[in-house]
């Protein structure tokens, strides 16, 4: 399956990647299913993850080997989705040998699509406030409360979310907790955004059990848990900004719109802006590849994560609204006649990109981590 | 090669910090400020830097030198940068002596280079006059051939100790006109040769410097560098490499003003509290962080790019002169501002830091000079 490359965009980028879960539609992409059964049958969705789980049981080495020769055939990714990212490599870490036997092989073959069930309409920035409940009945645990922001929350199948099992203490009294979407007392509403788009859900969660043996980490030790997957998402977000803000794109749309002579940009002012723009962005590269050669010496200048969202979010939010600059009145269109799909598609992407530094934490609390955590600033 | 030091980098970056802290406080350049210090700086100084083995490390190892690249002279470079240390080793070791590695011959660099590795002679490059701004072709000054020899006739200016070089290497037009790719050629001139007047420029940042008056002085045949009209190439060459030791040096400065001004904000108290618990100031001094961190590593591309003599190394030291440019400076116009009144007083170091910041950034192309020629290379 050959592919150019993810875009940003929500409306096109489920188009094309295969997500997996009981929900998918395989009709419109068979060869998508094919490639990930086939890659599935050799553990290479999961090419770390130990053989008896569903992975690879390659090492380091040889699963970047992997990954070089698939980007060299531009092989589209097999599978992609929380499963792979973000929970898989927790339970690898922190799960129970049942939990492992149980999720990591359906993550892998892609039969299930996992959500996350993080902020809440009262709990953004300050997440450890959430209070969505969890109270021991029997053997189950019975939730309720409201989680908003679930990414795809209307097409996944399972959640894993942080809920409230004690309300005395904040962050000791969080505990992470799986779930099947399918139970009745789950109801999911899309939020259409500025953009158009709707790739985020509210949830909400009423009277639903949850057996005990679908907590992860331990009751209480939701916040560890947190911080813990914390560290798979900053490989994931390392890895996915530095293709997230390709500023080819950039550069070939100023041609187009603003030409000059010679291949050169013609507006004096946009040409500056678009060469800052690639220049940054071979800084951002440069700073992860940096940090990626210290943490393998055993050098963890810490925040990195924060540095990477603070400067690639920013960087993203930047390279739209130049886009936008350089389409002129014909970033105006929202859809129909008098505007080509490209057009269209940018002004759609430009709206969405001004999420990008209040998702996952935003812009303000990622230098408040580096300003505390760093810089030793007091509070 | 890499993005991080290895084990001998970071051993030689260790042995210049601990001497810049030792020998070379801040308070030196005000010191020599202060009583019009005829060189601005210790000759004695240097020669424990030339003992060092700092002079050497970018000389060829047949003609005495470490042999060593880029990274490592620019360990040093931004360790002595974070103390405004004044000693003449960027100008000497990247531009001066680096011409004569670059552009001279067997001989010249045979009979000249073993006193640039023991720190006995000290060579300037006078590439620039006052229209020159950033383009080495942009030059008036000219060699007219004469007898055997040439003629030279002009005037340089910002000459990196040129009032203390025993040896200049000096372009001028050897035809065409300022602007023009060919025509450029090198010149080596003794600091006494007749007709050629040395005087000491002051400069803001306190960085020495010197403007050259050629009068008719007359030069030997030998004295030319390289081929004639061919001077531009390597000359180019040389600047570019230079433009890296000075990011280096920005470097060291832009993190010791940071360093200074977090000082500040931890210590200094305002309303009851230290000031650095105001979320204003603490997001404005993550956001310098940021930008340290993202320079470092447009510094260490730059460095790796020529040390690994890559294709796009011009556009990596774009990328770095540009991104250090706009980064010394907010670090220097921010700490200023978070010092408060103090900050605008001359006995605070840190006016130093703002006047080199801005003086270094104005220097060898700013950052919109930079980002220019980056598209230029990149084709848009």
């Amino acid at each position: 399956m050959r592919w150019e490359g993810p875009k940003t965009g929500d409306g096109t980028i489920g188009e094309m990647l295969a997500w997996g879960g009981r929900k998918a539609d395989w009709s419109k992409k068979p060869d998508a299913r094919v490639w990930l059964d086939r890659m599935a049958e050799k553990g290479w969705t999961a090419p770390t993850w130990p053989v008896e789980y569903g992975g690879g049981g390659l090492d380091k080495d040889e699963s970047r080997v992997l990954a070089q020769e698939l980007a060299r055939i531009k092989a589209m990714p097999p599978l992609s989705g929380f499963g792979l990212t973000m929970i898989g490599p927790l339970l690898v870490d922190h799960g129970t040998e049942d939990q492992k036997k149980r999720f990591l092989p359906e993550i892998c073959r892609g039969e299930i699509r996992w959500c996350q069930g993080y902020s809440e309409p009262n709990s953004g920035s300050d997440l450890a406030s959430l209070a969505t409940r969890a109270e021991l009945d029997g053997d189950d645990w019975v939730l309720n409360g409201q989680k908003v922001w679930t990414s795809y929350a209307d097409l996944a199948d399972w959640m894993f979310c942080l809920v409230r099992t004690d309300t005395e203490n904040k962050h000791a009294g969080i505990t992470f907790i799986l779930f099947d979407m399918d139970d009745p007392g789950i109801t999911v509403r899309p939020i259409p955004l500025i953009s158009g788009y709707s790739p985020f859900c509210e949830t909400f969660i009423e009277d639903v059990r949850v057996p005990r043996d679908q907590v992860v980490g331990g009751v209480n030790n939701g916040w560890a848990m947190a911080k813990a997957l914390l560290g798979h998402e900053r490989n994931m977000i390392s890895s996915a900004f530095s293709e997230y803000s390709s500023v080819n794109r950039v550069v070939d749309l100023a041609r187009e719109y603003l030409p000059g002579e010679n291949g050169r940009i013609g507006d004096v002012h946009r040409r500056d802006s678009v060469a800052a723009l690639t220049m940054d962005k071979a800084c951002l590269d440069l700073t992860i590849r940096r940090s990626g050669e210290a943490a393998k010496l055993g050098q963890q200048p810490g925040a990195e994560t924060s540095i990477f969202k603070y400067y690639a979010t920013e960087l993203n939010k930047d390279r739209f609204s130049l886009m936008l600059s350089v389409l002129g009145p014909q970033a105006l269109g929202w859809e129909g006649e008098g505007f080509e799909g490209g057009e269209l598609e940018i002004t759609r992407e430009w709206l969405r990109s001004r999420g990008n530094s209040i998702e996952g934490g935003t812009s303000e609390i990622q230098l408040n981590i580096i300003a505390k955590r760093v810089l030793g600033l007091p509070d | 090669m890499s993005l991080v030091f290895n084990e001998e980098q970071k051993l030689l970056k260790t042995s210049a910090a601990d001497f810049a802290r030792k020998e070379s406080p801040v308070s030196r350049i005000r010191a020599f400020r202060d009583s019009d210090d005829k060189l601005g700086f210790s000759r004695e100084l240097w020669a424990s830097m030339a003992a060092l083995g700092w002079p050497a490390i970018l000389v060829p190892e047949q003609y005495g030198g470490l042999g060593l690249g880029l990274t490592e002279i620019c360990c040093v470079i931004e360790e002595l940068g974070r103390n405004l240390v004044p000693e003449p080793l960027l100008s000497n070791a990247l531009l001066g002596s680096a011409a004569i590695i670059e552009a001279g011959s067997e001989e010249q660099k045979s009979r000249l280079l073993p006193a640039v590795v023991d720190g006995s002679g000290l060579v300037a490059l006078a590439w620039q006059e006052r229209k020159t701004r950033y383009d080495p072709a942009v030059i008036e000054a000219s060699a007219s051939s004469s007898g055997g020899g040439w003629t030279l006739e002009g005037e340089k200016v910002l000459v990196w100790d040129g009032h203390v070089a025993d040896v200049l290497v000096v372009s001028a037009r050897t035809s065409g006109a300022p602007g023009d790719r060919d025509g450029v050629s090198l010149f080596l001139v003794d600091k006494g040769a007749a007709g050629l007047k040395i005087t000491r420029q002051q400069t803001m940042d306190l960085r020495n410097a010197a403007v050259l008056r050629f009068d008719s002085v007359e030069l030997d045949s030998d004295s030319l560098l390289g081929k004639e009209g061919e001077g531009l190439a390597p000359l180019q060459v040389v600047i570019d490499r230079a433009t890296v030791g000075l990011c280096a040096e920005m470097m060291g400065s832009a993190e010791a003003v940071f360093a200074m001004t977090l000082d500040y904000l931890k210590t200094r108290e305002q309303f009851g509290v230290v000031i650095g618990s105001f979320q204003a100031l603490k997001h404005r001094a993550a956001l310098i962080f940021i930008e340290l961190e993202l320079s470092r590593s447009a510094l260490m591309g730059a460095c790796e790019a020529v040390d690994s003599a890559a294709d796009n190394a011009a556009e990596k030291i774009s990328t770095a002169k540009a991104r250090l440019s706009d980064t010394a400076v907010l670090a220097a116009y921010e700490g200023l501002q978070m010092h408060g009144g103090v900050g605008m007083t001359d006995e605070h170091d840190i006016g130093f830091y703002l006047k080199r910041a801005r003086a270094a950034e104005l220097s060898f192309g700013d950052a919109a000079w930079h980002r220019d020629r980056f598209a230029t290379l990149q084709g848009f």
